[in-house]
């Protein structure tokens, strides 16, 4: 032994205290990975969308606006009736269907279509929306969001998509 | 037999060391004249004991899954024995939680409690507030009615609006894209572990720390805090004038928590829960989201801020006071403690207060919300005595396209916008058509909505409102 490493000698009671702590923090990382694994799970699940029909080409008139209701993309076995959406369709033309989201672009609550007056209104804070989705009156940021809608085999298809949320730097023009 | 369990109570104190280390925690000796004012921390203790205590046997009740919760919540409030009353006390036990919470941190701050040395008291304490208001939000979605589901999503989409990570903290909240079966798990598990263990943790170290501390004297105007001689000087003030916590002071924690809790049970008794609001489906649209009352504050503001400031209050708001609550004692730790002498924190304490109170009956009203289940104007409750076919038609489309939900006629309708009970006599015919046509900030423009003859009916039928 040469003597530098003399001097950095360590004692044995130095070296199993170190040994104990590296042993303790070991112990502690690795109980941590699935435990923080499960905390963060849903950013860690794979994002699929599915194409859901919603119905027949037959069952949409063109110029009305209908609630249709769909199962999201992945549903839970567990999910009971929360793995439901809907969404307000209007069949635009022969083959053209425009598919808004449910979701009030301000926080989210759930505007109705009202049929007589062609606005969409939300409960929650006096959101209203024209015909087109934009912003019509009160605080929403953005315009309605939209679902891709296809028309395949006869039938209505809707493409899920995740809760529509509104970003910081959201505009009123679509 | 009365010697025989002496022997067994002296044989457990031994081996516990009760009357060695207990007992003089009970009888520490506490500043005199701590009165009345002092029962509030005390009292949020005691709740929050009744809280585990109902919530576990809430536990024993329901279902923690997306699927079943609602079922489990209808079974809890119609079948169960005293399940009505069990969820009842949970309820209002988190009610007065909150309340008692507020009035002590109030207490707390007008006696400036904060100063010197217990600014670690103060820190623990807005960890256990921010710890109540979060218990208090999650409770409410582990009803899993349609109110828990829609609040969860309003929740998400707060979180959804900080930069660049809000879509995940979004998604973190929900368990993932949407609502589903993989979100009342996770908020059970915050509600039920996660957060209570932190209370329980954080609870530990505040008493600790009033234990290490002392419960600060009342203040007396002139007597300032100097923080190198308090210690001393309040260590003498106990010797010479200190009562014993247990039982001189403590009886008033025990009187004032046992009249919260027996007022507490009889609401619970008297009023029930909170109704439940429909069944927690996603795709039902005809529903009316509405917060339990301590978030109706918060639901108010996001109505009547302006709206070009509302993403940025939604990020900077919640830090702002947070950062500022836990800045608090290190702004000011020492001198003057009396209220008489610090007028301006008495003021502030009352704007915040008249602040949020204001939020509250407002949000409970709701202005801004249009009403759907107005009843359409009955001819009986228009001015117009002999109304024409043009006039007829326009009650009919006034309800018809919406106007009704937002303004009130006679009684009928909604209060966002103006009563229009008397609008013919405020204005002509043309100006009522130019508002129609353009709308305003809380009214669509609908000009591109009625007919012409639509907007002639409206307008005739307006005009003879006078």
């Amino acid at each position: 032994m040469n003597e530098e490493s003399q001097k950095d000698e360590i004692t044995r009671r130095d070296f199993f205290l170190k040994v104990s702590l590296g042993l303790a923090g070991i112990g502690a990382m690795a109980a941590a990975i699935p435990i923080v694994s499960a905390l963060i799970a849903p950013l860690l699940e794979k994002q699929n969308q599915q194409w859901r029909t919603v119905g027949k080409l037959a069952d949409f008139q063109t110029g009305t606006t209908n609630l249709v209701t769909f199962i999201n993309a992945d549903p839970k076995p567990y999910a009971g009736v929360t793995a439901k959406s809907a969404a307000w369709l209007r069949r635009t033309d022969q083959n053209d269907f425009i598919a808004f989201a449910a979701n009030c672009t301000h926080l989210g609550c759930p505007v109705r279509w009202e049929k007589d007056a062609h606005l969409f209104m939300c409960p929650c804070h006096g959101g209203v929306y024209y015909e087109n989705g934009n912003v019509a009156a009160g605080p929403p940021p953005k315009p309605l969001t939209r679902y891709e809608v296809r028309v395949y085999n006869n039938e209505v298809q809707l493409k899920t998509a995740p809760l529509p949320i509104t970003s910081i730097n959201a505009s009123k023009n679509a | 037999m009365k010697k025989y369990l002496k022997k067994i109570w002296n044989w457990i104190d031994d081996r516990t060391g009760i009357t060695e280390n207990i007992v003089p925690i009970m009888k520490h000796p506490v500043p005199p004249k701590a009165t009345w004012a002092y029962v509030f921390g005390s009292a949020v203790l005691f709740c929050f004991i009744l809280q585990v205590i109902t919530g576990v046997a809430l536990s024993l009740l329901y279902q923690p899954s997306s699927k079943d919760a609602y079922q489990s919540l209808v079974f809890i409030t119609d079948k169960a024995k005293f399940g009505n009353v069990l969820r009842g006390i949970h309820y209002f036990g988190a009610s007065a939680m909150i309340i008692l919470v507020g009035i002590h941190m109030m207490r707390v701050y007008i006696t400036a409690s904060y100063k010197f040395p217990r600014e670690m008291n103060w820190i623990s304490g807005v960890i256990l507030l921010l710890c109540t208001i979060f218990m208090g939000f999650t409770g409410q979605l582990l009803r899993w009615d349609s109110n828990g589901v829609w609040s969860s999503v309003v929740a998400a989409e707060q979180l959804g609006r900080t930069p660049i990570i809000g879509k995940y903290l979004a998604r973190l909240l929900l368990g993932g894209d949407t609502i589903g079966g993989q979100s009342l798990s996770r908020f059970y598990s915050y509600h039920v572990f996660m957060v209570p263990a932190m209370i329980f943790i954080f609870i530990g170290i505040h008493l600790y720390l009033v234990i290490q501390n002392g419960i600060s004297e009342p203040p007396k105007a002139g007597r300032l805090v100097e923080p190198k001689k308090y210690r001393a000087w309040y260590k003498n003030l106990l010797k010479e004038k200190g009562v014993p916590f247990w039982p001189n002071a403590a009886w008033r924690d025990v009187m004032f928590s046992s009249i919260v809790i027996i007022c507490i049970i009889c609401l619970a008794v008297i009023f029930g829960p909170p109704a439940l609001s429909g069944k927690p489906d996603p795709s039902v649209l005809t529903t009316t989201p509405k917060p339990d009352w301590y978030m109706v504050p918060f639901f108010a503001l996001f109505a009547l801020m302006p709206h070009n400031i509302e993403s940025i209050s939604m990020l900077l708001g919640p830090i702002l006071t947070v950062v500022i609550l836990f800045s608090i004692p290190f702004i000011s730790n020492k001198g003057e403690r009396s209220p008489l002498k610090r007028p301006w924190a008495v003021y502030g304490v009352i704007c915040v207060t008249v602040f949020v109170i204001s939020l509250l009956v407002i949000g409970l009203k709701a202005p801004w919300s249009p009403h759907f289940n107005t009843k359409p104007l009955p001819l009986t409750a228009i001015k117009s005595a002999n109304p024409d076919s043009t006039i007829i038609q326009g009650v009919h489309l006034f309800y018809s396209k919406g106007c009704n939900y937002c303004h009130k006629i006679n009684n009928y309708g909604g209060i966002d916008g103006p009563d229009l009970t008397t609008i013919g006599n405020r204005l002509s015919i043309q100006e009522l058509k130019v508002r129609i046509v353009n709308g305003g900030k809380n009214m669509p423009a609908y000009g591109g909505i009625l007919t012409k003859e639509d907007m002639n009916n409206i307008v005739a039928f307006l005009k003879s409102q006078n």
